[in-house]
C-alpha cells in the first residue's frame, strides 16, 4: 500500500510548527499505524533526516502512551483503539493521512507528536487514590461488593489515561478522564470516606491545569479507546455538587 | 570481592520471614526524614515500593523513563495475580502455593524466598481490594478465582483481562498520594544510565532528563532497581517497547553480579509473528487456557493445506486433530506450565504440522468451551481479550479457532539479591521482574505480579530498616563529589562516543540482528554448538555496532534514538553473558532447554552439578566474567523429575 502522510514537525514547544509532506509506500496491511512510522523513521535516519518524534511503548493498547491524531480523530479511525492498535487496513490504498499531536493548552507539544500530559499526573496526585497505607487491610473478603457496582467500577477503571478524552474534545475538557476515576473509587464502598474531599480535590485540579469544561458534546466518549461512558461525567458532577454543597 | 551469602534466616521454613522481621534493625520516624531512596522505575515493584518507603516516612525520589509512572510495563498483564488465600475450599495454603512456585521454577530456586513469597501473597490481596482495585466478584460480592498453569487449585485473582493494569494503577496512586503529600519527588521521562558508588556503597545514580538531554545527579542513602526484565534482547517480544536491561546492565558494570541470564520464558500463547517489520509480538492470556484447547492436525498433509489456505480448522474432523498437551500430559493438560506447553509447541511445528504460513503457530480452540458454556459466558470471561486478538489479526475467535505461537516473554534471571533483596553492592537493592530470586528457571502464570507487589510492599520495607539503620549518620552527600563527577563524566563519554560514530546502519537493525542470533541460539532449543557459534556472533555484532552505528541528532535534546541505541549496546553485551550461561549449565531445567540434556523430549535436570543459581561477575567487556555459584539448599521439598503428566 502507498500513503501521503502529512505529518507534524515541530522543533520544541517554544518554536512553531508545520505539517511535512512523506509520501510513503511498501506499507502492508497488516501493519500497525506505528510500524508504519517505524518504516518512514527509518528511512528518515538513512537519509540523514530527523525521525518523527513520537510516543509509544506497550504498543498492545494499554499503556496509554500513543497518542496521535489521526485525520482529525484522537487514535485514528478504528473505533475503541488506541493509535497502536490502529491497523493499516483500515485505510485505503493511495489515501492521504493527517498526523498531528494530541493538542490542548495542557498538553503542550515536547516535540513533533510527542506532547506532556503531566497534567493528569498531578490530578491523580490531588485526590485519585483511596488512603491506605501498606498493611493496614483487612482480610479482603470482609467487604463484599456489589457485583454490578464492581462491574461497573471495573468499566470505568479501563481508563487508561491516553488523554484522547482531550484531544478530542472543542473544549479540551479532561472531565472523562477525572470522573472515570472519580467514579470508580465513588462505586466501591472502599473509597465513601474520601468521596467528597476526592471529588472536589480532582476537579479544582483539573481546572488549576487549564483544561476545558464539559458541554455534552461525546466527543470524549466517541473517540475513548477504552470505551469509557459519558454517563460517568454526569456522576462527578452529582459528586462534585454534593460535595460543594455538604461542604460549605 | 563479594562473598555470595544468601542471609537466609535460621529457623524452620514456616518461621524464617517472622524472625527476620522481628530482628531487624529499625529506624525511628525522626531519622526516616532525614533518610533518602532512590528507586528506579515505577512498575509494580517499583511503585508500590516508592509508596509504601514513602508512608513509612523515608524521602523518596522515583523515576521512570515513560511520560508517567502509570505506564510502566506491569500494565500489560493481563491474566492474573497468584494468592493462597483458599477462597474456594480446595485445599490451596501456603505450602501449596510455596511448593507449586519451586516446581514450576524446577527446583532452581531458594526455599527460603519463595515460602516467603507465598505467605505475604495474602496480604497483597488485601491491600489491593483496600486501594479499590476492582478485582472480579461473584454475586455474592466475594472474590472470584481462576485457574492457571502449574497448578490444580483455584487461586489467581484478576480483573477481566487487566489485571496488571489495575494493580498498577492501584499502586501508582498510592504513589501518587505520597507525591502530592511531599514525600515522593516523581522523575518521569528520565532514564537512569549510571550508579554512583562511594566507598563500595551506593550512594545515587546518574540519570538522563530524556527532554532536555541533560545529564543529572542524584543522591540516595539507597538505590532500588525495579527495572523489569531483559527480554527485548531478543528484539521481538512480548515487553513493551522501552523495557530494556540498561540500569541493571549498569549495576552489573558496578560490582551487581548478574545471575542465571539464561533463564528466559517463552510464553506458549502469543500471536504469530507475520513480517520483518514487525516491532512486538502480542501476548494472549494464559487464562485463556482455562477454556481454550490447543492443538494441531494429526497429518502433516493436513497441516500443508491449511498453511496453503485450502482447508480451514473447521475442515479438520476431531479425530484428525492432534490436542497434543492433553494427550502428552493428561493430568494438567492445556493448564501445563508455560516452558513444556512452548516447547510442545515447537516440536508439532518442527514435526511440519504448523498452521500459519511461516509454519510456526498452533491452533487455540474456544468452540468446545462455547458449546458448553455459551459464547456470553466466554465472551464475559475474556474481556477484551478477543477483541484485541481479532483487530490484530482481523479474524474473530469466536468463529475460528486462535492461532498462536510461543514468544519471549518473562526473565527469571537477573540481578542476584540475598533474603534481603541486596545486591553484591551494599545499598544498591534489586526488587521485581530484575532481581532473579523467586522463579527459579520457571515462572508459573500469575507470579509475576505477586512478586513485583510482595517485593515492594511487604519485604523491602522491613529489609531496608536493616541496611538503613546505621547510616542516619550519613549526611547527604553533595553532588560536586568525586565519584558523582567521575560517573557523569564516564557517561558522558560514553554517550558522546555512541554519537561520534556516525556509521552506516540503524539502532533497529542492530537490534534486529542481535535478536535473531538470541531466538535461533539462546531461545526455546539450545546446544553447545550453536551457543559456541552464537558467542562468536555476539561478539563480532558488538564490534560492528560501535563502529558503524546511525545515530542522528544530537545529545542535548528529546532524542530517542539515542536512547534506544544506548539500550542495545547494553543488550549485545548481556547477550553475550546469557550465551555464556547457557554454555555453562550443562542440563536443561525449566526455560533453559539443552538439546543434549533430554529425556523422551522432556527437560533432564543434573541435581548433583547444577543445583545452584550462577551469579557472574563483571571483569571487562572483553573479558570472561567470573562464575561464583550460590547452592541451592532444599530441605523441606524432595528434589523431583518435575512431572504433569
Amino acid at each position: 500500500m502507498k500513503f501521503n502522510l502529512k505529518v507534524w514537525r515541530q522543533k520544541s514547544a517554544n518554536v512553531p510548527g508545520k505539517l511535512v509532506d512523506y509520501p510513503i509506500g511498501n506499507i502492508t496491511a497488516d501493519m500497525s499505524f506505528l510500524e508504519m512510522v517505524d518504516v518512514l523513521n527509518d528511512d528518515l535516519i538513512r537519509k540523514g533526516e530527523d525521525p518523527i518524534a513520537f510516543d509509544h511503548d506497550c504498543r498492545e493498547g494499554i499503556c496509554g502512551m500513543c497518542s496521535m491524531y489521526i485525520d482529525g480523530r484522537a487514535h485514528g479511525p478504528h473505533h475503541a483503539a488506541t493509535t497502536c492498535q490502529l491497523y493499516m487496513r483500515t485505510f485505503k490504498d493511495g489515501q492521504t493521512i493527517y498526523v498531528e499531536p494530541f493538542r490542548a493548552k495542557a498538553f503542550p507539544v515536547i516535540k513533533d507528536l510527542a506532547v506532556d500530559r503531566s497534567a493528569f499526573d498531578r490530578i491523580i496526585s490531588a485526590g485519585g487514590f483511596i488512603s491506605v497505607n501498606t498493611g493496614q487491610a483487612q482480610d479482603a473478603n470482609n467487604l463484599p461488593v456489589e457485583k454490578a457496582n464492581a462491574e461497573k467500577a471495573m468499566d470505568a477503571a479501563a481508563c487508561i489515561g491516553c488523554g484522547a478524552c482531550v484531544a478530542a474534545c472543542p473544549n479540551s475538557a479532561a472531565m472523562l478522564f477525572v470522573s472515570a476515576k472519580i467514579s470508580q473509587l465513588a462505586l466501591l464502598p472502599q473509597g465513601e470516606p474520601e468521596r467528597k474531599l476526592r471529588a472536589l480535590r480532582m476537579v479544582d485540579q483539573m481546572d488549576e491545569e487549564g483544561f476545558g469544561n464539559c458541554t455534552n458534546i461525546g466527543a470524549c466518549e466517541a473517540e475513548c479507546p477504552k470505551e469509557i461512558k459519558l454517563t460517568n461525567i454526569a456522576r462527578m458532577n452529582r459528586e462534585y455538587l454534593s460535595a460543594s454543597i455538604v461542604d460549605e | 570481592m563479594a562473598e555470595l551469602n544468601s542471609k537466609i534466616p535460621e529457623g524452620p521454613l514456616t518461621e524464617k520471614w517472622a524472625n527476620y522481621k522481628e530482628h531487624a534493625k529499625l529506624v525511628n520516624p525522626a531519622n526516616k526524614r532525614k533518610l533518602e531512596v532512590i528507586v528506579v522505575g515505577t512498575g509494580l515493584a517499583g511503585a508500590s515500593a516508592a509508596a509504601t518507603l514513602a508512608e513509612l516516612g523515608y524521602k523518596v525520589k522515583a523515576f521512570c523513563f515513560q511520560d508517567s509512572p502509570r505506564r510502566a510495563h506491569s500494565i500489560a498483564a493481563q491474566g492474573g495475580i497468584n494468592a493462597a488465600k483458599n477462597y474456594k475450599n480446595d485445599g490451596d495454603s501456603v505450602f501449596r502455593l510455596f511448593y507449586d512456585t519451586i516446581k514450576g521454577g524446577d527446583f532452581r530456586s531458594r526455599e527460603g524466598n519463595v515460602y516467603r513469597l507465598a505467605d505475604v501473597s495474602r496480604n497483597i490481596i488485601d491491600q489491593c481490594v483496600a486501594q479499590g482495585v476492582p478485582f472480579a466478584r461473584e454475586y455474592g460480592g466475594l472474590l472470584d478465582n481462576r485457574s492457571f498453569g502449574g497448578a490444580q487449585v483455584s487461586r489467581t485473582f484478576y480483573a477481566r483481562g487487566q489485571t496488571g493494569q489495575q494493580l498498577l494503577l492501584g499502586a501508582y496512586q498510592a504513589l501518587e498520594r505520597q507525591v502530592g503529600l511531599g514525600n515522593v519527588t516523581m522523575y518521569s521521562r528520565h532514564e537512569m544510565l549510571d550508579v554512583v558508588t562511594i566507598d563500595g556503597k551506593a550512594r545515587g545514580i546518574i540519570a538522563r532528563n530524556l527532554i532536555t538531554g541533560e545529564l543529572e545527579k542524584y543522591f540516595g542513602h539507597a538505590v532500588l532497581l525495579c527495572t523489569g526484565g531483559y527480554g527485548n534482547v531478543f528484539y521481538l517480544s512480548t515487553n513493551a517497547m522501552g523495557s530494556n536491561v540498561t540500569a541493571a546492565w549498569k549495576a552489573y558494570k558496578k560490582g551487581a553480579y548478574f545471575a542465571n541470564p539464561c533463564y528466559t520464558q517463552i510464553h506458549p500463547t502469543c500471536i504469530p509473528v507475520t513480517g520483518d517489520y514487525q516491532s512486538k509480538l502480542t501476548l494472549m492470556s494464559e487464562s485463556l487456557r482455562n477454556d481454550g484447547r490447543v492443538w494441531v492436525p494429526k497429518s502433516a498433509e493436513d497441516s500443508k493445506a491449511i498453511r496453503e489456505g485450502r482447508k480451514k480448522a473447521e475442515d479438520i474432523k476431531d479425530e484428525d486433530r492432534d490436542y497434543y498437551l492433553e494427550r502428552k500430559y493428561p493430568s494438567f493438560g492445556n493448564l501445563c506450565p508455560r516452558d513444556i506447553a512452548s516447547r510442545a509447541a515447537k516440536e508439532v511445528c518442527d514435526e511440519g504440522r504448523g498452521i500459519v504460513p511461516s509454519g510456526f503457530g498452533v491452533f487455540l480452540d474456544f468452540a468446545d468451551a462455547i458449546k458448553r458454556l455459551g459464547i456470553d459466558t466466554v465472551k464475559a470471561r475474556y474481556g477484551e481479550l478477543f477483541p484485541m486478538y481479532q483487530n490484530i489479526t482481523n479474524e474473530d475467535p469466536l468463529k475460528t479457532p486462535m492461532k498462536i505461537y510461543p514468544a519471549v516473554h518473562y526473565t527469571m534471571g537477573g540481578v542476584w539479591v540475598d533474603y534481603e533483596l541486596m545486591t553484591t553492592v551494599p545499598g544498591l537493592y534489586c526488587l521485581g521482574e530484575a532481581n532473579f530470586s523467586d522463579h527459579g528457571a520457571n515462572r508459573l502464570g500469575a507470579s509475576a505480579l505477586m512478586q513485583g507487589l510482595a517485593d515492594g510492599y511487604f519485604v523491602i520495607p522491613y529489609t531496608i530498616g536493616n541496611y538503613l539503620s546505621p547510616e542516619i549518620f550519613t549526611k547527604p552527600i553533595p553532588l560536586d563529589h568525586p565519584a558523582f563527577v567521575e560517573a557523569e563524566n564516564t557517561v558522558r563519554e560514553r554517550s558522546e562516543r555512541l554519537m561520534n560514530i556516525k556509521g552506516k546502519r540503524t539502532v533497529d537493525d542492530f537490534h534486529k540482528h542481535l535478536g535473531k542470533i538470541m531466538w535461533e541460539y539462546c531461545g526455546m532449543a539450545r546446544s553447545a554448538e550453536g551457543l559456541t557459534k552464537a558467542k562468536k556472533l555476539i561478539q563480532d555484532l558488538r564490534k560492528e555496532f560501535w563502529a558503524d552505528v546511525k545515530i542522528p541528532g544530537s545529545l542535548k535534546e528529546f532524542n530517542p534514538e539515542f536512547d534506544k541505541a544506548a539500550r542495545v549496546a547494553d543488550f549485545i553485551e548481556l547477550g553475550e553473558l546469557m550465551v555464556t550461561d547457557a554454555l555453562n549449565r550443562n542440563e536443561s531445567c525449566g526455560g533453559h532447554f539443552r538439546v543434549e540434556y533430554q529425556d523422551q523430549g522432556e527437560a533432564k535436570r543434573d541435581d548433583a552439578n547444577y543445583a545452584y543459581a550462577a551469579a557472574w561477575e563483571f571483569k571487562g567487556v572483553d573479558t570472561e566474567p567470573v562464575l561464583h555459584k550460590e547452592e541451592l539448599k532444599f530441605e523441606n521439598v524432595e528434589l523431583q523429575v518435575r512431572s504433569y503428566k
